[in-house]
């Protein structure tokens, strides 16, 4: 395959690859991981005329949960990485169960959660977890830096609330109140197949009730949608039977699929409920056994 | 006395040495069409059409031309005044090299640019402008055969209609007699989708015509390389002295690298024009949406039966699909290919066949795809039919067919549709898949599980295939007799170069040729060198694709290596000073009758050929041979798979896959069941997610491998095998084909097995692929799911 011809440059400094950006107009792109942007350029759905690869920056490649709980993924930080992470294991349970789920081993070890982020696309996985998690960019411009809420970055179908000339430089997850529990599940065709649709759940426990609930769900819409309903009807409540339930019917309206070649609007939304009925269902099973 | 060879050790009939072969490609230094650069080289890039179904207006070429670098650009009109618009398919239809009228198919090819380099090819692509004026697009059978469909094919004469074909076969009258008289009628329909054989490298060519010599040299991705050179020459009429095709190692095949394609023809010209190498490589979308597909056939199934489970007789009618152009790659006088050797393993005295082939805006080039010939179709419609006669008698799935399949003594078997079966141990390959799958157990816990609300699920497949195409008398291409070839060299020092008609592309020929020679001759299997593939230097042949290599190729190997041995036993009676009748022969060595340990190895006599030869023999040590199989090869095989069904999902996971095999003598065990294994991850892939599906407008659904999905190592399940052997009676060393074997049977044991898991929902058929949702969609309407998966439709 035969990209259309590019410009390619790979600054050591950020404010060098701002600037290329910036000069760029619009006509520029960050390459990270690549594992979305190059499929892109090979089939010429995309020509940008400049490439800025990030690559060679400095001090981005980490991950690192502070002593308060909050994580912070920093823009070169590789799906592998977080899907062998001891502490992500430890401490989040929904990123932790997403990470081996996207893509192939593979693409995990070049792509970037940061980038796929930025990539707004409505299968991706690591956007229903950070979502569920109310998780928030971290992005860098010729202005400065700012900080977006994840529920307001993309903007709809691949596109995302940076301007042309802004770097997102991390994730941040926001520490947990209670006890952080949740999952992720996702239905795929083959192992690296996108989701014909994922759900991400994230609970904060205490004292037997949830005291916040994040659900989000992929596959089924435009983009990323939080289970609004769902979330404000789990908050509060201790995870009975009727509250999952409840919780599985709320996210399954929430959601928006679509009749494709993956199926029906019905099954999709079958699925939406029977996953965060399941996810719920093992949290409360585990909360039961712990007490 | 000396020792005798250890066969084993020599690596001979029955080792499973290491594959050669291997040696080279896990190291990267395998030498792929693309891994070639001539000098001077140019790159050829092709423009294919974005619509199914639309008449062209004007082709502007000008700003491509204008573009610096760019050396030509092709259109249909220019191929025309050369009179290579149009090329004629193997199934002697016609087929669009470059469209001059129409567009028919989404991927047609439309126009090409030959450039410097191939960045600038693809540039100046997408910088012709074609004005389409769109025509009404038919992408199914129903809609082909609507009275007043648009016609897809007005470029034939007499054609008026979308209709390609009608035939039939076997006898109707018996079989209608049969079913008036039958206690039970079973009937089915269901739909093969359209899959792709997708191998991992993509077709490509490099045609190199040389004005000084007149020669035209082409190196393409070829499973066949002398029939293209057959076809240039009677086409193209150039002399075939003058024409050398040469394929490279082969990224794999799977019978999609056996037709001539529109890209392998435009690469020849554009040499030809330019004076300069041409090279053409296929992108992964353009391998997918224009190249030889497999399978599309819907089926109208009926078995008559009587009361104790005995088939009386069996009735299909089949509606394939074949694109926009009638390409089936295969040698058959039958239109529908070898589809009635259907219920070749069972008893069966009646049957009637009737089929229709139709044109749509399509892809075209179907029966690729490791199925020998539509023989995959055949096999999964009858073991699908079976499964439902058996259900709708009540009788158990292993115990029905038992009662059917053909017994050992009755072997010659002739079938209701007129084939000669010749061997095989039906029963004992169903006891011994059923041993190791642990039948009746598993029927117990299957029992349990759906008190607790768990679906279990176990499928059985059983069939014989017709595998190994010739022989001569029934089988051929473009006139030329499907025969195959072997020419053997033997060394002064006893080392070997062995040449045949066929080309490899994974199935191992290096490795297993070199074993036969080392079984007729003692010398090493080391020692022998391998070599196909240059038209230059191999003898003719037909190729590697319907499970034809050891039948028939392998087959010439002996008999080549034979001749070499009648003419080594005349060195030796020289060498040991004694006359030939006195001469014995045991692996790797001739001695004297009467004195055992006296003798010359095969070696020695090599030596003597070429430097101690006895008055009046020719020196050297070779020979050639050409095999025209008396019969096809009829390998057996039963799959075995259980799978459990998430009834809240529609999931399934296979539990466990066993395969019997019985390919005859096994050259080589390893190589035999890595093909069996490759089989059965296609049969998995084909029954859970493999599918090439279009919209109402004719766009490929399956362009690339986001849509289009081949299962990975993650997914794959393991498989147990198991052999039996019954040696081919006509084959020189017993063997049988085996290359097909387990993705022609091995579908059918999986959706056999979710449909046994579901069955208690009512379910008789649901249609590949079975993807969750249409699992569901079963189960939670308790209705079957028919036809190909809808797609992009809101
Ligand atoms: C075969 C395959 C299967 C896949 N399956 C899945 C799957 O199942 N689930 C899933 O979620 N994803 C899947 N992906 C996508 C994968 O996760 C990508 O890694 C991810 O979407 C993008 O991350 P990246 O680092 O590769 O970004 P890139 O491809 O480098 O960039 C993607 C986009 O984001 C922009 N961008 C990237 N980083 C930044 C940044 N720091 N600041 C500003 N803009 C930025 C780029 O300009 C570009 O537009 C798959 C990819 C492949 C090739």
């Amino acid at each position: 395959m035969y990209p259309s011809r590019f410009r390619y440059e790979a600054p050591r400094e950020l404010t060098e690859a701002i600037k290329l950006l910036h000069e760029g107009q619009g006509e520029a792109k960050v390459l990270a991981g690549g594992q979305s942007l190059v499929p892109l350029l090979k089939l010429r759905f995309a020509a940008p005329e400049l490439l800025v690869d990030i690559n060679n920056l400095p001090g981005l490649d980490y991950h690192r949960v502070e002593p308060d709980g909050t994580i912070r993924v920093g823009a070169l930080c590789r799906h592998a990485t977080l899907e062998r992470s001891g502490s992500l294991a430890q401490r989040q349970p929904t990123m932790a169960a997403a990470a081996p789920l996207i893509a192939d081993p593979l693409v995990r070890n070049r792509g970037t959660l940061v980038g796929s982020l930025c990539h707004a696309d409505p299968q991706g996985d690591w956007a229903a977890a950070v979502t569920a998690l109310d998780g928030r960019v971290v992005a860098a411009g010729p202005d400065g830096v700012r900080e977006i809420p994840i529920r307001q970055f993309a903007t709809g179908p691949f596109e995302n609330a940076l301007r042309y000339d802004e770097i997102a430089l991390e994730a941040v997850i926001p520490a947990p109140k209670g006890t952080p529990a949740g999952g992720y599940l996702k239905l795929e065709r083959r192992v690296g197949d996108f989701a014909t649709a994922g759900v991400a759940v994230a609970v904060e426990l205490s004292g037997g009730l949830v005291t916040r609930a994040g659900i989000a769900l992929c596959g089924v819409g435009p983009s990323t949608i939080a289970a609004l309903d769902a979330e404000q009807a789990l908050a509060g409540q201790a995870l009975t039977a009727a509250a999952i339930e409840r919780a599985g019917d709320l996210a399954a309206q929430a959601a928006q699929p679509r009749r494709d070649h993956r199926g029906s609007v019905e099954y999709k939304r079958h699925v939406i409920r029977t996953f965060v009925v399941r996810i719920l269902r093992d949290i409360a099973g585990a909360a039961e056994r712990a007490a | 006395m000396t020792q005798a060879l250890d066969e084993i050790k020599i690596g001979g009939l029955g080792a499973s040495r290491r594959r050669v072969e291997d040696n080279r490609f896990i190291r990267g230094k395998g030498n792929y069409i693309d891994d070639i650069t001539l000098p001077g080289m140019l790159h050829m890039e092709i423009l294919r059409s974005p619509v199914a179904h639309a008449r062209i207006r004007a082709i502007d070429t000008s700003k491509a031309w204008n573009i610096p670098g760019v050396r030509l650009v092709l259109t249909g009109e220019m191929m025309a005044t050369r009179n290579l618009a149009w090329m004629p398919t193997l199934s002697y239809d016609t087929q669009a090299v470059l469209a001059t009228d129409k567009v028919r198919f989404q991927g047609q090819e439309v126009a090409c640019v030959v450039a410097d380099d191939p960045y600038v090819a693809k540039d100046a692509c997408e910088a012709i402008v074609v004005d389409y004026e769109p025509l009404p697009v038919i992408v199914n059978p129903e809609q082909a055969m609507a009275p007043d469909a648009p016609l897809i094919r007005d470029d034939k004469e007499n054609q008026v209609d979308n209709v390609a074909f009608h035939w039939q076969v076997g006898d109707k009258a018996s079989t209608e007699r049969a079913f008036a008289e039958a206690d039970v009628v079973s009937r089915i329909s269901m739909h093969y989708p359209r899959s792709h054989p997708s191998p991992i490298e993509c077709c490509g060519s490099i045609a190199d015509f040389d004005r000084a010599t007149g020669k035209l040299t082409v190196y393409m991705t070829s499973q066949a390389p002398h029939i293209v050179r057959a076809a240039v020459a009677m086409v193209a009429e150039l002399p075939e002295h003058m024409i050398r095709i040469i394929s490279p190692d082969i990224g794999g095949g799977f019978g999609n690298k056996v037709p001539i394609y529109p890209g392998y023809v435009m690469s020849i010209l554009a040499s030809i024009l330019t004076e300069r190498p041409v090279k053409w490589i296929e992108d992964k979308t353009g391998n997918l949406i224009s190249t030889g597909f497999g399978r599309d056939v819907y089926l109208d199934g009926e078995l008559a039966l009587r009361r104790d489970g005995r088939i009386l007789a069996v009735r299909m009618h089949t509606t394939s699909d074949h694109g926009a152009f009638f390409g089936d790659a295969q040698p058959s006088k039958f239109k529908i290919g070898l589809m009635h050797s259907a219920f070749a393993c069972y008893d069966v005295p009646h049957a009637h066949l009737t089929a229709t082939g139709v044109y749509t805006n399509k892809a075209p080039g179907g029966v690729a795809y490791r199925c020998s010939f539509r023989v995959t179709e055949a096999m999964y419609f009858q073991e699908r039919m079976i499964q439902a006669a058996a259900d709708d008698l009540g009788m158990d799935q292993a115990e029905f067919r038992r009662v059917n399949l053909v017994r050992d003594e009755d072997f010659p078997h002739r079938t209701a549709f007129g084939f000669l079966t010749d061997s095989g141990q039906y029963g004992r390959c169903l006891d011994v898949a059923l041993e190791a799958i642990g039948y009746a157990d598993f029927r117990k816990q299957q029992e349990e599980a759906r008190e607790q609300g768990r679906l279990l699920g176990l499928g059985i497949s059983t069939m014989t295939e017709p595998l190994g195409a010739g022989n001569s008398r029934e089988y051929d291409i473009l006139g030329i007799k499907m025969f195959d070839s072997a020419e053997l060299r033997v060394h002064l020092t006893g080392r070997a170069i062995l040449r045949t008609g066929a080309r490899t592309q994974g199935q191992g020929h290096e490795t297993t040729w070199a074993q036969i020679v080392a079984h007729e001759l003692g010398i090493p299997a080391d020692d022998v060198v391998v070599e196909e593939g240059d038209t230059d230097t191999a003898p003719f042949g037909m190729g590697t694709y319907a499970s034809r290599s050891t039948p028939v190729a392998g087959a010439a190997v002996s008999m080549a290596a034979r001749k070499v041995r009648a003419k080594a036993r005349k060195l030796a009676a020289h060498l040991l000073e004694v006359s030939e009748e006195d001469v014995e022969w045991e692996l790797g060595r001739f001695y004297v009758r009467s004195a055992p340990d006296r003798g010359a190895t095969i070696q020695e006599c090599a030596m003597a050929a070429y430097a101690n030869m006895p008055d009046g023999l020719e020196p050297g040590l070779e020979a050639s041979a050409y095999y025209d199989p008396p019969n096809l090869t009829w390998p057996f095989a039963c799959y075995v798979v259980t799978v459990e069904v998430d009834p809240e999902t529609g999931v399934w996971d296979v539990l466990n896959v066993v395969g019997v095999d019985d390919c005859g003598v096994r050259i080589n065990p390893m190589v035999v069941e890595g093909q069996i294994m490759g089989g059965l991850t296609e049969a998995y892939a084909m029954a859970c997610v493999q599918f090439i599906t279009f919209d109402a407008a004719g766009n490929c659904i399956g362009s690339n491998y986001l849509d289009y999905l081949l299962p990975t190592a993650w997914e794959t399940p393991g498989f147990e095998l198991h052999e039996v052997v019954t040696p081919c009676p006509h084959h020189p060393l017993g063997a049988k084909g085996v290359g097909e074997c387990a993705t022609v049977g091995g579908p059918a044991a999986f959706v056999n097995a979710v449909m046994d898991a579901i069955k208690p929902y009512g379910v008789r058929n649901v249609d590949m692929p079975l993807l969750p949702d249409r699992v569901y969609e079963a189960i939670s309407q308790r209705h079957d799911v028919s036809g190909a998966p809808p797609v992009k439709v809101d």
